[in-house]
């Protein structure tokens, strides 16, 4: 008899694996303590293969593929460590560095940043590519809330989580608005995009782990358990 | 509607066409339009009401004729000559020569190698029929393939039929037609679609748009059939908006294919139903990429996402999907009705059959052609196209749009395949082909499609948004002529992670343009960054003649 959800096994990093068929190979990975770097992907909520930093390579496959949407196959070789992947994720956080104002020394997450610690991680050392600094506006419209775009990867988790998990921007409203390189994340309620509403729902869902660019005026304790990464 | 009904309709139309002593046709497609061939059809038609030919010739509006750089062109039947450059004030004197013989000094001449080097399967009709009569369409043999299919054919005759043929997705990439029906006609699951993709967006590119505007309902004619092969009862045309012609022949093109019940319930009294519904684009190029243009018809925000799963198993509104480009569709009707041998008797090993390309750029003849796969580059500028204007030199011919890559002499008398396309660092995609002469400058080229790359970009994986953002930002120094060594090699190295890393195909593609121009033309690289000067005269960083002088 073969029962509904069958086991895989593969090998990752020279490591034998096990795992479910309907598991990726992220999952996999770390239930096994192997580390794969990740920005966008968050537990719980629904993955978009977006940030590119879980790209690994799989023998026979002619492209690297993410491991956050990429399902386990049976007898799969999966490196995800190699020198050549280390460059791109290297290459990927410094055009993330380059793109908005992402400058440590002057951030009030320093030290608590998962794009900081991602970055030191990696061996980032410094960016080669021109700082971009792009002036977006600073949305302090709310009493507990501001809003900076400033420091905003584009990573979606915020939205994702006010999607998903608290419901507050209903069925597929969540966009970017302008051109993206420059573009603030944009929530629309009934078709007007408002962006207030990000604030607001982010807010609601402060508590379950919303993610972005938000820092929380709010007393520091009750700034735990927020889904950015830059600004936790 | 039986196959017999089809037959009356052909031959009452025939019947109707020989009374006619003359018939004039003008072409209606927006390249002629946009030189005012609505206005020469206008005056053609108060002219013949006033000398009193009505009844004995017809002034009828038909689609592209192919040679754009003519226009407005128009061709008088039974003698077939053909007019260019026509004005609506040359109306008296097309008239009047119907009977005196022809105007020589508009004459175009028909057995021009750009006609006679063309092999017309997608483009049979076009020029040749009013794309908004459904009778017109029938009598040149229109939908007698769809009826063969539906009543003589099971869907896996039919897939095997396109199989046979070898035609490959004309979207671009390239993709066996025949295996992507099999895949979708596997999947499980009641609810299919069948995506039309009309959203073409590459700079210098209008197949799809042509045939559209000139022969709607072969495309539909494709989609029907495709729906009956794969077991889909819904389809739906992803069109761009910046086409409105196009899109009003379709809803012409779908009233009256559902007026004669070859579209909607119980095509040709069979079980088989199918309908039809445009879909319009706002215009974004990412729309093309398969993921994002369901997005899109889904009513969400045109972003692409991961494959697998591919829209074959799992795309519209997660049901098995099938997208195929609108020439795709076209040829179709062509396969059913003369065979898939037929087809693959056409065209190279790998490569079968016919593509459209339209060629644009320093040559004599732009305009849009069909020719079989395997002729040579050479051939098709120089014969076709007629070279480039006297005093030009060739540089390079660019193929692929933003995806595709610049193309150098050397060359040239290479046969045009997905294969040996690929081989030189370009693509075949969807049929834009641009000729460029010295005057043009490779980097200035590289730095046009980046810019197009990096706002089309929908934002949503990072080495594309940001990537290509770097990207042109560096080429915009290498034309000013700030650039240093150091500034090429990130490029390169730039270009590497952004054709590797990126999640769809807009960002897999966006660096070719830059690697196939380094690769054949790094001399002009070299000059901007050393001697900050310009070899053709176009960037800012000082012309050849400063320098000279």
């Amino acid at each position: 008899m073969i029962p509904a959800a069958s086991v895989k096994t593969l090998v990752i990093d020279g490591t034998d694996v096990s795992a479910r068929s309907d598991q990726t190979i992220l999952e996999a990975a770390r239930e096994h303590g192997l580390a794969i770097p990740t920005l966008c992907h968050l537990d719980g909520l629904s993955d978009v293969g977006a940030c590119r930093l879980c790209l690994v390579e799989v023998k026979g496959a002619n492209r690297l593929l993410p491991a956050c949407v990429t399902l386990v196959e049976e007898g799969m070789d999966v490196t995800s460590n190699s020198e050549r992947l280390a460059k791109y994720r290297r290459m990927i956080l410094e055009l993330l560095f380059a793109e908005r104002n992402h400058v440590c020394s002057v951030c009030v997450v320093n030290g608590h940043c998962d794009l900081q610690s991602l970055a030191q991680a990696q061996g980032m050392t410094h960016v080669h590519f021109p700082y971009r600094y792009p002036k977006l506006d600073i949305d302090a419209s709310h009493e507990r809330f501001v809003v900076d775009d400033n420091r905003c990867i584009l990573c979606t988790r915020c939205v994702r989580v006010c999607d998903e998990v608290e419901g507050a921007i209903p069925g597929t409203s969540w966009d970017e608005v302008s051109t993206p390189r420059s573009s603030p994340i944009c929530a629309s309620l009934g078709g007007r995009p408002r962006r207030v509403r990000v604030a607001e729902s982010a807010y609601k869902s402060a508590p379950p782990a919303p993610y972005s660019r938000r820092v929380s005026q709010v007393p520091r304790q009750r700034r735990s358990g927020t889904s950015c990464r830059t600004f936790p | 509607m039986l196959l017999e009904d089809l037959h009356q309709i052909a031959a009452k139309e025939r019947e109707a066409h020989q009374r006619l002593r003359y018939c004039v046709s003008v072409c209606v497609a927006a390249g002629c339009l946009s030189s005012h061939s609505d206005a020469v059809k206008e005056s053609l038609t108060r002219e013949v009401a006033e000398v009193g030919l009505r009844g004995y010739c017809q002034v009828r509006g038909v689609g592209c004729l192919g040679l754009c750089s003519g226009g407005p062109l128009l061709s008088v039947e039974p003698e077939g000559v053909l007019y260019q450059g026509v004005k609506p004030e040359d109306a008296e004197d097309i008239v009047r020569s119907l009977d005196e013989g022809r105007l020589t000094h508009l004459e175009c001449s028909p057995d021009q190698p750009f006609f006679k080097r063309q092999v017309n399967v997608v483009t049979e009709n076009s020029g040749r029929i009013d794309p908004e009569r459904v009778e017109d369409y029938i009598a040149a043999g229109g939908y007698e393939p769809l009826v063969k299919a539906l009543t003589e054919m099971t869907p896996q005759k039919v897939i095997d039929q396109v199989s046979r043929s070898g035609l490959r997705g004309r979207g671009g990439a390239g993709y066996p037609t025949g295996l992507k029906w099999g895949t979708v006609s596997k999947a499980s699951g009641d609810t299919k679609y069948v995506i039309c993709n009309a959203d073409e967006g590459d700079p210098g590119a209008f197949m799809d748009r042509s045939v559209l505007e000139s022969d709607p309902h072969r495309v539909l004619e494709g989609m029907v059939t495709a729906g009956f092969a794969v077991g889909a009862s819904r389809g739906f045309i992803y069109v761009r908006a910046e086409y409105p012609l196009a899109v009003k022949r379709l809803q012409v093109a779908i009233r009256e294919a559902k007026r004669l019940g070859l579209l909607g319930n119980q095509i040709c009294g069979t079980t088989f139903s199918f309908d039809v519904d445009v879909r319009l684009g706002a215009g974004a190029f990412v729309c093309g990429e398969e993921t994002a243009l369901i997005a899109s018809v889904e009513g969400k925000r045109g972003m692409p996402r991961p494959r697998p799963p591919y829209p074959a198993q799992s795309g519209l509104w997660e049901r098995p999907t099938l997208i195929n480009n609108v020439e795709t569709f076209a040829n179709i009707p062509s396969i059913i009705r003369k065979g898939g041998d037929w087809y693959a008797s056409m065209g190279t090993k790998k490569s079968k059959g016919t593509k459209v390309f339209a060629l644009t750029g320093r040559i004599n003849h732009t305009g849009l052609i069909e020719v079989p796969m395997g002729i040579t580059l050479r051939e098709i500028i120089y014969e076709i196209g007629a070279g480039l204007p006297e005093g030009q030199t060739f540089k390079a011919v660019q193929t692929g749009g933003p995806s595709g890559g610049c193309i150098p002499e050397q060359f040239l008398d290479m046969p045009v395949d997905y294969e040996s396309l690929a081989q030189v660092g370009s693509i075949m995609g969807s049929g834009g082909m641009i000729v460029m002469d010295s005057s043009s400058c490779m980097v200035d080229v590289a730095k046009f499609f980046m810019e197009f790359c990096m706002t089309e970009s929908c934002g949503k994986c990072i080495p594309c948004r940001s990537g290509t953002a770097q990207m042109y930002d560096l080429l915009a120094k290498i034309t000013q002529g700030t650039a240093t060594s150091d500034d090429l090699a990130l490029l390169e190295e730039l270009c590497d992670l952004v054709k590797h890393t990126s999640l769809c195909g807009l960002g897999q593609t966006a660096p070719n343009p830059v690697l196939s121009t380094l690769r054949y033309f790094k001399d002009e690289y070299v000059a901007h960054i050393k001697d900050k000067r310009c070899p053709a005269g176009v960037c800012p960083c000082g012309s050849a003649k400063e320098v000279s002088a």
